[in-house]
């Protein structure tokens, strides 16, 4: 198959304003911290001890081919596989030092504190103003001028502000794709998250759309700490920080962005990012 | 040519492309939908032609009756249905039937007179009829009892002296019935109304003494108690005592004018005008005229009460006694069926347990529905009506408030009847939200429950409607049960009224269903129910039809809020 785009390992990391390498994992504020984590389906092991960790306020990518669980992983980090029927975990993910699988942490305050944006954007079918303020309402807020606040705060921040502020009470299924994922994305932000899991949020938007949303993840790091999955080699090497690296239920490799794509440690992710298999 | 080459591009004649094209599967179907159209066409029409006689007004014939010693009677009346029957079949009854046709037509007619001539109906063998005329100076006069009238108005009289006679009577004729009307209508308002307050609030008091009895025993009730009610039964029955007094005043007007009206055979009656309700010339009327009549009797229909045993008036205590019951059987069986469903789909776990219930569910509504009748008597009126006399009511006893059939009753059962209908409705629109709008509402920290209040249950709430629809659609067009726990032929009050607590759900009410069927069955006159029936079979229809329609209405909105959920 022929590539058009520039093999990564072979793109020039300087006009992104970094150079290889200048990360290191030991320097950085860790949000989330993941110890030796196993999930099963049933009797089927789908994650094999997992130990990695997510560094505040960066962004960290997960990259590997169908069905290594990287999916999976992210959705442990705000237990939305608690919904699966037969789904089992063993091990640990700290939050701000308390393991969110014990069972005295309420489940939907961790929600609150870790948002997540889907694959196919989900908007409910109300008006954009209610999609945004959903968040808010359910933590009990109802006064409208906070409400106005906070939905333009989270329209600006999600850069959807100008293409619907003269529209806010109409339905939010009346917008574009990309627009709906944006939306999407400042209703998870409304609610003052720490962490933002995005499961491959532009890989059902065309190529525009994903750019805008790649642009607004770059700015939406200096406020949250970002963990995306993504299939797209090249959006993990351009947006993130951090990339870790899976395959088949394991973790193979993880270090910063720039040092996987140019020098990988393992065969294996050389393989994948030069796209021998995968 | 290979033969083991499976040729795909072998020709295919005409008639194989038209049967791949399924043509004859979209004829079939266009054929059935198309039957099924005129069939329901055809039955609303059929119901409607037939009642709508009996609004229109008729004319009325007079003609000579010739029997067979030659002697001549004269008949006047409207011509109710015309036949044809065998001249054997009338000789052997008896009837003499001139000439010698083997057929024979015979007419009914309807001579009215019931006071005078023993009967309203009379069939007339049209070959002996002379001289038939549609004289213009013939009136037919309807009574608030014993029927109509057919005669020729010979004087009016106010308060026993002749006032008009002959042609003049004829213009105050109308002008005086107009008057004994409204008198009438203020009478009817004080007695529903002043009359009816006053009455319940005496019962009240009498409810009041009997529950101090009940609570001091017999001789121990402290005598202020006693006092206070007795100072209200005295201002209560002063109160009546002016209505009454109003009233006969009223009534003595309204009697003060009568018409002398001379009918086929001759003799002369005088007819007191508190006595009639309507009166016309129906021959001498010009199209304007038959409109007006139109009019008049179809407001009639649906506003006024019944008179004569249900077979004349009109029937509004019926229809609105069957909207009210549908209201509260729907306001009862749409949040059970609705937490239900969403019990069964959301929080119970999906196994044995639950498969049970939902087949059982599903068998209830096959279940006959005089069987929820017979259930709702049992346990409704009998067990709990009776369990919450005892308990509240008990200075009512011997008399049941609740221990007896009513209106509560009656919407319960049908609301038991109708709530899988609403569960199967709701559980497939909760089937059909897609899991991204769940799990993206969770996703933001809210709990299962507020997911399904914020954001599930308006989307299910088409789907809710439509079971409402179904419901209704199903429960306005029962009469078997409500005979059991409900529903009377003839109800002195409406469920609704102006005395507290307004809602009276332990009154028994009138029902369109069952109205067709004691209109049908059960009424003395067959033959003058008979457009009545089919009246109010159209009408109930057409309620229905309304009900439906609003209800349809309101879904559609509720679709265009919740739209495009395609995916």
């Amino acid at each position: 198959m022929e590539r058009r785009e520039t093999p990564t390992h072979a793109m020039d990391f300087s006009a992104l304003g970094r150079t290889a390498g200048n990360r290191r994992m030991e320097d950085e504020d860790i949000a989330i911290r993941v110890n030796k984590l196993d999930l099963f389906y049933g009797s089927k092991q789908a994650l094999f001890g997992v130990d990695m960790q997510i560094a505040r306020k960066r962004v960290t990518a997960f990259i590997g081919p169908s069905g290594c669980g990287k999916s999976t992983l992210l959705r442990c980090f705000n237990r939305m596989n608690d919904l699966v029927d037969g789904c089992t975990t063993r091990g640990e993910i700290v939050l701000d030092g308390v393991n969110i699988f014990d069972r005295a942490v309420d489940v939907t305050d961790l929600r609150r504190r870790v948002g997540m944006v889907f694959q196919k954007p989900n908007p409910f079918p109300k008006t954009i103003y209610e999609n945004v303020a959903y968040g808010l309402r359910l933590q009990g807020v109802n006064k409208t001028r906070v409400l106005d606040e906070v939905v333009e705060k989270s329209l600006r921040r999600a850069a959807l502000w100008d293409e619907v502020k003269d529209r806010l009470h109409e339905s939010a299924l009346g917008l574009s794709g990309g627009q709906q994922q944006r939306l999407v994305i400042a209703r998870a932000v409304a609610v003052e998250p720490e962490v933002l899991l995005l499961d491959e949020p532009a890989s059902a938007l065309d190529p525009i759309s994903t750019l805008k949303i790649e642009e607004l993840i770059y700015e939406l790091k200096e406020r949250y700490t970002i963990a995306i999955v993504t299939h797209n080699m090249q959006q993990a090497a351009r947006v993130s920080d951090y990339t870790a690296f899976m395959f088949m239920g394991e973790l193979v490799e993880f270090g910063d962005t720039d040092s996987i794509f140019t020098n990988p440690a393992k065969k294996q992710t050389e393989d994948y990012i030069t796209g021998r298999y995968g | 040519m290979n033969s083991n080459v499976f040729t795909a591009n072998r020709p295919r004649g005409k008639f194989e492309n038209w049967l791949r094209q399924g043509t004859p599967w979209i004829w079939l179907n266009a054929g059935a939908l198309t039957i099924s159209l005129m069939a329901v066409i055809g039955l609303l029409g059929y119901i409607f032609l037939k009642g709508i006689v009996h609004f229109w007004p008729h004319p009325v014939m007079e003609a000579q009756y010739v029997h067979e010693d030659g002697t001549r009677e004269v008949i006047a009346g409207e011509i109710a249905d015309s036949e044809y029957v065998t001249t054997t079949r009338l000789r052997e009854a008896g009837e003499w039937v001139p000439g010698d046709s083997i057929e024979t037509n015979r007419k009914l007619v309807k001579i009215g007179n019931r006071d005078f001539f023993g009967r309203d109906f009379r069939w007339v063998i049209t070959p002996r009829l002379e001289n038939i005329t549609w004289p213009e100076d013939l009136w037919l006069i309807e009574r608030r009892e014993w029927g109509n009238v057919y005669g020729r108005v010979v004087n009016v009289k106010q308060a026993g002296e002749i006032v008009a006679r002959g042609e003049a009577a004829e213009a105050e004729v109308l002008a005086r019935i107009a008057r004994a009307n409204d008198i009438s209508d203020r009478i009817a308002d004080i007695q529903k109304g002043a009359i009816g307050s006053v009455n319940y609030r005496i019962e009240q008091l009498r409810l009041d003494e009997k529950a101090l009895v009940l609570e001091y025993g017999a001789n121990a009730v402290p005598a202020d108690a006693l006092a206070a009610l007795a100072e209200k039964r005295k201002v209560l029955e002063a109160e009546y005592e002016t209505l009454a007094a109003e009233l006969g005043k009223l009534n003595e007007e309204m009697a003060r004018d009568s018409l002398t009206v001379r009918v086929s055979d001759g003799s002369e009656h005088e007819i007191n005008l508190d006595k009639i309700v309507f009166a016309e010339r129906p021959n001498a009327l010009g199209l304007f005229g038959r409109i007006a009549h139109f009019g008049e009797k179809l407001w009639e229909f649906v506003s006024a009460d019944p008179r004569e045993s249900n077979t004349e008036g009109g029937i509004f205590p019926a229809i609105f006694g069957t909207v009210m019951m549908v209201f509260l059987m729907t306001l009862i069986v749409t949040p059970f069926g609705v937490i239900a469903a969403i019990y069964l789909r959301e929080y119970a776990s999906q196994g044995v347990m639950t498969r049970t219930v939902r087949i059982a569910v599903n068998n209830l509504a096959g279940v006959p529905s005089i069987v929820y009748g017979v259930f709702g008597l049992g346990f409704f009126v009998y067990f709990l009506g009776g369990n919450i006399d005892a308990l509240f009511f008990p200075e009512a006893a011997p008399a049941p408030v609740f221990g007896t059939p009513g209106l509560m009753w009656a919407s319960l059962t049908l609301a038991l009847l109708t709530v899988p209908v609403v569960i199967v409705a709701t559980e497939e629109g909760l089937s059909r939200v897609p899991k991204s709008i769940r799990e993206g509402s969770l996703a933001l920290g809210a709990t299962k429950a507020e997911t399904l209040w914020r954001v599930i249950l308006p989307i299910v709430s088409p789907a809710i409607m439509t079971g409402m629809i179904l419901a209704i659609a199903r429960a306005a067009g029962e009469v078997a049960p409500l005979m059991l726990v409900g529903v009377v032929k003839l109800a002195p009050t409406l469920p609704l009224d102006m005395n507290a607590p307004f809602i009276h759900l332990d009154r028994k009410f009138m029902h369109l269903g069952f109205h067709i069927y004691d209109v049908g069955f059960q009424s003395p006159n067959v033959e003058a129910a008979r457009p009545l029936v089919y009246a109010t079979a159209f009408l109930l229809v057409a309620v229905v039809a309304a009900l439906n329609i609003v209800a349809i209405v309101i879904r559609n909105r509720l679709r265009e809020k919740n739209k495009a959920l395609e995916n």
